[in-house]
């Protein structure tokens, strides 16, 4: 409701010069934020007052700042996109906090998510692996009619709740083992549900998993941390259809 | 079939066909064991143990145990170096108990834990029957000469108030072990979907409650009855 | 022949697209190996024709600034996409669709390539639904359809609330494919800085790889720009952070007109700003109108009350409330175009019947419809869209209205194309957003994705041959060449230039200034004495921004600051020209609203003997006054009326 003012805030935060640099904590003091401004709004704020007083300011990834690009990509205080669910970092609000917090951010923490600066990673191992199979091959012009071939309602919608993925890398940032299950499930359940992405199903999963082990990624355990942490809510029992898929593809070799 | 089995989801396929293997196994084990409580002079329990020990079946059966076992735990070691390997730098704060349950995120521990016990359980029983044969004594049932089982496992249970205690929280660890693994494996192996996935979780809950109530019952039945 | 030769085909409209791709020049597949193809952007455009270019052989090179080719912000678009399939059945046709289109942009775009961009719009959905995009269903399995502001047919095809997303990625998929074969090398984290042109063709990019900080040179034998809208000129917008226009800008000083930059889409349902430190502004879905009520109290007492927070919105009874569109039009009510709708919004709180603490907002109500519906209905409707009100605001939207305000949104200006979406450099041409040939002065909801992916999939790979079929026999670009030299030196000098001001002030203070100008004198309501005022504080601004703002961090390292600096230092030119259009133009159209041109009950006044021309600017050099070109838009298949939705 009626926004407060937070009296001052402790930021604990990750800084790190480069790939190459050791990195470590340092913690700075933030007045008189607003329960009404946005996490990232709270950084810019920090941000400015940092440049003002000659200081390097915090380096983080964020784009659209509506929770849809998947850009933004924030571990706070031990939760991927912090203390809120179904939110991304640019969505959660000062008021998820306490006057006088101490917040600790730290970047996605993964062997295959390498720390370009401060909390900005580097993502393109998803690319990657979309790249492997992540898509149907047809080319611009010479497709049939869309109404050509119906597909059942449930199965739309299945393939859309998977389809909804914003490729933020939560699932990997909260998962232990730091596994891209919950991700490459995600593209291999939106196709596989659709009767245009079945054609290549067994080649999709086996490509998408080879490339997935090869960039690093732990292996799943089924904790269940990454549908917890998903701004989108992405189900786990995607991982289950990706598991049936890869296994039909690898004994039907 | 070789990149299978090297892939992620082939070395959990892996974990999930022995580990399930485990629990049918879990299952059987229990069954013969709860004759214990329910005839305290010792017959249905020997019987079943006698018939456990002879029949072709479970002889055959009873290397490939020792191989699920063994495959189980090598791999789950391996699977949590790789997994751990995935994340060099680790995070400062973790808040992960409001995201995954805490047997989920420790099922290493869990079971380095149950395969303390069953080492401790193996010398107990298995290796006294197996490779001791002469220090357990013989009883006749129905006609049959067969060795005293449910003495050798009578006696332990009354010698120690700690031996019971021992195996009580050995049957809760496995229990809690297996509130993650039951539906875990059949998720692994792709046997779940977005409504199974609720139902099998039930049921690995109904089943871990079992197993952990089930064994612990037995040493606390000795317990309080002797 | 005029300067500005759009090169529309003769002929009947419904046949010139057809005649003139009969007509243009194709190059053979052994040629196309040896061309290649920057395409800078990767929105709906971009990725779009970059893997179209990729599958017919081209080489292609591709750009963003983002980490990866999926977050470009036309994945933010909610609503859908139109597309005249008639598939309901409701007798809709491309020349419906054609005549919907040019009537929302008020009579200022071009008849020829509204009317290509309906033709191929059936396409569109026929491509994105083989590339798997789940488009929703009837229950029968068919595609599904919603209506959309202003439309008299059900022609828009939805994903959820997340049409943009969808489309987008299916884009990217088939991007992808083509990375995955190396016919895209594809660039992220990578910022064009500068068009190459030799010979006077476009021959390559500079850009900057925003990681390492180094300064590249890229060389090709075409340039593609599809790098979206400017609408971040007024710092508050829609558009994501990294939205900008310096692309476009940069083709504009190397030669490429610049069309009607005044023409900004202000969208009426945006969460209103919350005091000073708001960093951007969320979108509310157009399609919320449907079932949502507009009103302000009817006295201003109340009004002032609601702003202090004395009182709530429900403790004013219903005979209290002013429900201002359904009064004022009482034909089209809630569903007046976002144009009209958003003037309302502003003239309301100037009035002083605003709602929020800035007096800033109006009430967007859904206690009429959840009477009406029940909650279960509207919940199934815009659940989505509520759950993301409440996590922003903290406000019940069941429980208690919206509070809603208008913000800027699109950007319908852009660079000048002609027939064939080659700017007025040749080989080099603009797609999407940016450039400025589809809308008019007001876009229509769900026709932006449409344009995007006309322009990508089924436009621009046919007419590119036309001209690269003349460049068979140019070498790969030589990026060594003194163009190259020349440009890579002056974008290493401008960045060094602003990083060596070493000033007090950081680039959000000196954005937000702009921004505040751009609002309130180039907004939605414009005069000329404002107009005139705001170019002379935009310069004042700037000249401020290039003694005093400040830069910290390194040149060769990711330095964000480094590019919010340079992409607000183009905003300044971007927004004094927007400024200089807006007073050339004394009529009220579409988005752009002069006070001086209204009819006697105070609505937009077109003026179509004197402005039915698009505004074609030209650079001219650093401080001389650029020139005005216009292009004289003809109307042979549409009679001109004034809008009216009383």
């Amino acid at each position: 409701m009626a926004d407060k003012i937070l009296k001052k805030l402790n930021i604990k935060v990750w800084r790190q010069k480069n790939a190459a640099d050791k990195g470590r904590f340092e913690t700075y003091t933030i007045e008189n934020i607003s329960t009404g401004s946005s996490f990232l709004e709270m950084l810019d704020i920090l941000n400015n007052q940092l440049i003002i007083d000659g200081k390097d300011p915090i380096a983080f990834d964020h784009d659209c700042r509506e929770g849809i690009c998947g850009t933004c990509s924030l571990y706070i205080n031990g939760r991927a996109h912090g203390p809120d669910t179904e939110v991304t970092t640019c969505q959660l609000h000062m008021r998820k906090f306490k006057d006088g917090e101490t917040i600790t951010i730290e970047p996605w923490r993964a062997k295959a998510f390498p720390v370009i600066k401060d909390l900005v990673v580097d993502r393109t191992a998803f690319d990657k692996i979309l790249q492997a199979g992540g898509f149907i091959s047809v080319n611009t012009g010479g497709v049939p009619d869309a109404n050509a071939i119906p597909i059942a309602y449930d199965d739309a919608e299945e393939s859309m709740d998977a389809a909804a993925c914003i490729g933020c890398g939560a699932c990997v940032a909260a998962c232990k083992n730091s596994s891209a299950m919950l991700f490459v499930s995600a593209k291999v359940s939106h196709l596989a549900k659709l009767p245009q992405g079945k054609v290549e199903a067994k080649d999709r999963a086996r490509n998408m998993i080879a490339k997935m082990d090869e960039l690093g990624f732990g292996g799943c355990t089924n904790t269940g941390a990454c549908e917890v942490e998903c701004p989108k809510s992405i189900s786990i029992s995607n991982i289950a259809r990706l598991n049936r898929e890869y296994l039909k593809a690898r004994f039907s070799e | 079939m070789s990149k299978f089995l090297t892939a992620s989801i082939g070395r959990k396929f892996i974990m999930s066909i022995s580990g399930l293997f485990l629990v049918v196994f879990i299952a059987v084990h229990l069954t013969v064991n709860l004759f214990l409580i329910f005839d305290d002079s010792g017959e249905l329990f020997n019987l079943a143990a006698n018939f456990m020990a002879t029949n072709p079946a479970v002889k055959i059966m009873e290397p490939l145990l020792g191989l699920g076992f063994l495959v189980h735990i090598l791999w789950s070691f391996f699977i949590e170096y790789e997994n751990w390997r995935a994340r060099p730098v680790k995070y400062d704060k973790k808040n992960t108990g409001i995201s995954s349950s805490w047997a989920s995120r420790n099922m290493l521990i869990l079971g380095a834990l149950v395969l303390v016990f069953l080492v401790v359980h193996i010398i107990h029983f298995f290796w006294v029957i197996k490779f001791n044969p002469e220090a357990m004594s013989t009883v006749v049932v129905g006609g049959e000469h067969m060795e005293d089982t449910y003495k050798l496992v009578a006696d332990l249970f009354k010698s120690s108030v700690a031996y019971d205690i021992f195996y009580i929280f050995g049957g809760i660890l496995l229990g809690i072990h297996l509130s993650h693994g039951f539906w875990s494996g059949f998720h692994t192996l792709g046997l779940s979907n977005k409504n199974w996935m609720s139902r099998l979780q039930i049921v690995g809950r109904i089943y871990a409650i079992v197993v952990a109530v089930g064994f612990s019952v037995i040493p606390l039945y000795f317990l309080i009855k002797f | 022949m005029s300067i500005l030769d759009s090169k529309i085909p003769e002929g009947p409209l419904a046949e010139k697209w057809n005649k003139h791709k009969a007509g243009i020049k194709v190059v053979s597949p052994a040629n196309k190996r040896k061309l290649e193809v920057i395409v800078v952007g990767t929105g709906l455009g971009g990725a779009s024709a970059a893997a179209s270019l990729a599958e017919l052989g081209y080489k292609v090179k591709a750009f963003c600034y983002q980490d990866s080719p999926r977050r470009a912000h036309s994945i933010a678009a909610q609503g859908g996409i139109n597309a005249a399939k008639n598939y309901q059945n409701d007798n809709d046709s491309v020349f419906r669709l054609f005549y919907d289109t040019i009537k929302g942009g008020d009579y200022r775009a071009r008849e020829a390539n509204v009317y290509r961009l309906a033709e191929v719009s059936p396409n569109i959905i026929d491509q994105c639904v083989a590339q798997g995009v789940p488009f929703g269903r009837e229950y029968g399995g068919l595609l599904a359809n919603r209506s959309f502001g202003g439309v008299l047919v059900s022609r828009t095809f939805y994903a959820r609330g997340q049409t943009g997303q969808q489309l987008l990625l299916g884009a990217y998929q088939a991007l992808n494919r083509q990375i995955a074969k190396g016919n895209v090398e594809m660039f992220s984290r990578h910022e064009m800085l500068d068009v190459v042109k030799i010979d006077g063709k476009a021959r390559g990019i500079i850009a900057r790889d925003l990681v390492s900080g180094e300064v590249k040179r890229f060389g090709a034998h075409a340039v593609v720009v599809a790098t979206g809208g400017y609408g971040n000129v007024f710092f508050l917008s829609t558009n994501a952070m990294g939205s900008n226009g310096s692309a476009a800008w940069q083709c504009y000083k190397k030669g490429a007109f610049f069309a009607n930059p005044c023409f900004v889409q202000i969208h009426p349902t945006c969460i209103p700003v919350h005091g000073d430190q708001q960093s951007k502004l969320t979108l509310m879905s157009e399609s919320l109108r449907n079932d949502g009520r507009v009103w302000v109290p009817k006295k201003k007492e109340d009004a002032e009350k609601l702003r202090k927070g004395e009182i709530g919105a429900n403790d004013i009874p219903d005979e209290d409330r002013d429900f201002y569109l359904e009064r004022r039009y009482p034909s089209y009510g809630n569903l007046v175009p976002r144009d009209v709708a958003s003037r309302a919004a502003k003239e309301r709180c100037d009035a002083g019947f605003g709602v929020n603490a800035e007096g800033k907002a109006v009430y967007l109500d859904f206690k009429y419809s959840i009477e009406r519906l029940g909650k279960k209905v509207i919940e199934a409707r815009y659940g989505n869209l509520f759950q993301m009100y409440e996590k922003i605001t903290d406000v019940d939207p069941y429980k208690e209205p919206m509070m809603i305000y208008p913000a800027i949104h699109y950007s319908m200006g852009g660079t000048w194309v002609d027939y064939n979406l080659m700017t007025s450099v040749p080989g080099l041409y603009s797609i999407g957003e940016a450039n400025f040939s589809d809308h008019g002065a007001n876009r229509l909801g769900a026709s932006a994705l449409m344009q995007g992916l006309a322009d990508g999939y089924f436009v621009l790979p046919y007419t590119i041959g036309d001209y690269l079929a003349d460049e068979i026999m140019t070498p790969t670009v030589d990026t060594n060449a003194p163009e190259f030299d020349e440009a890579e030196k002056s974008v290493t000098a401008r960045i060094e230039k602003l990083y060596n001001i070493k000033g007090s002030k950081p680039v959000d203070y000196f954005h937000k200034k702009l921004g505040h100008v751009m609002w309130n004198y180039v907004g939605m309501s414009r005069n000329e004495e404002g107009l005139k005022k705001a170019v002379q504080m935009i310069r004042e601004i700037r000249e401020e921004f290039w003694k005093d703002v400040k830069i910290p961090g390194e040149l060769d390292n990711l330095n964000p600051e480094l590019e919010k600096a340079g992409r607000v230092a183009d905003f300044f030119d971007i927004g004094e020209l927007m400024a200089m259009d807006a007073l050339d133009r004394k009529e009220s159209c579409g988005g752009h609203f002069r006070e001086e041109s209204v009819t006697d009950d105070g609505e937009a006044k077109r003026n179509d003997d004197k402005f039915t021309y698009v505004s074609c600017w030209e650079y001219k050099g650093e401080s001389q006054e650029p020139v005005l070109h216009k292009e004289d838009l003809v109307f042979e298949n549409v009679k001109l009326t004034q809008r009216s939705y009383k």
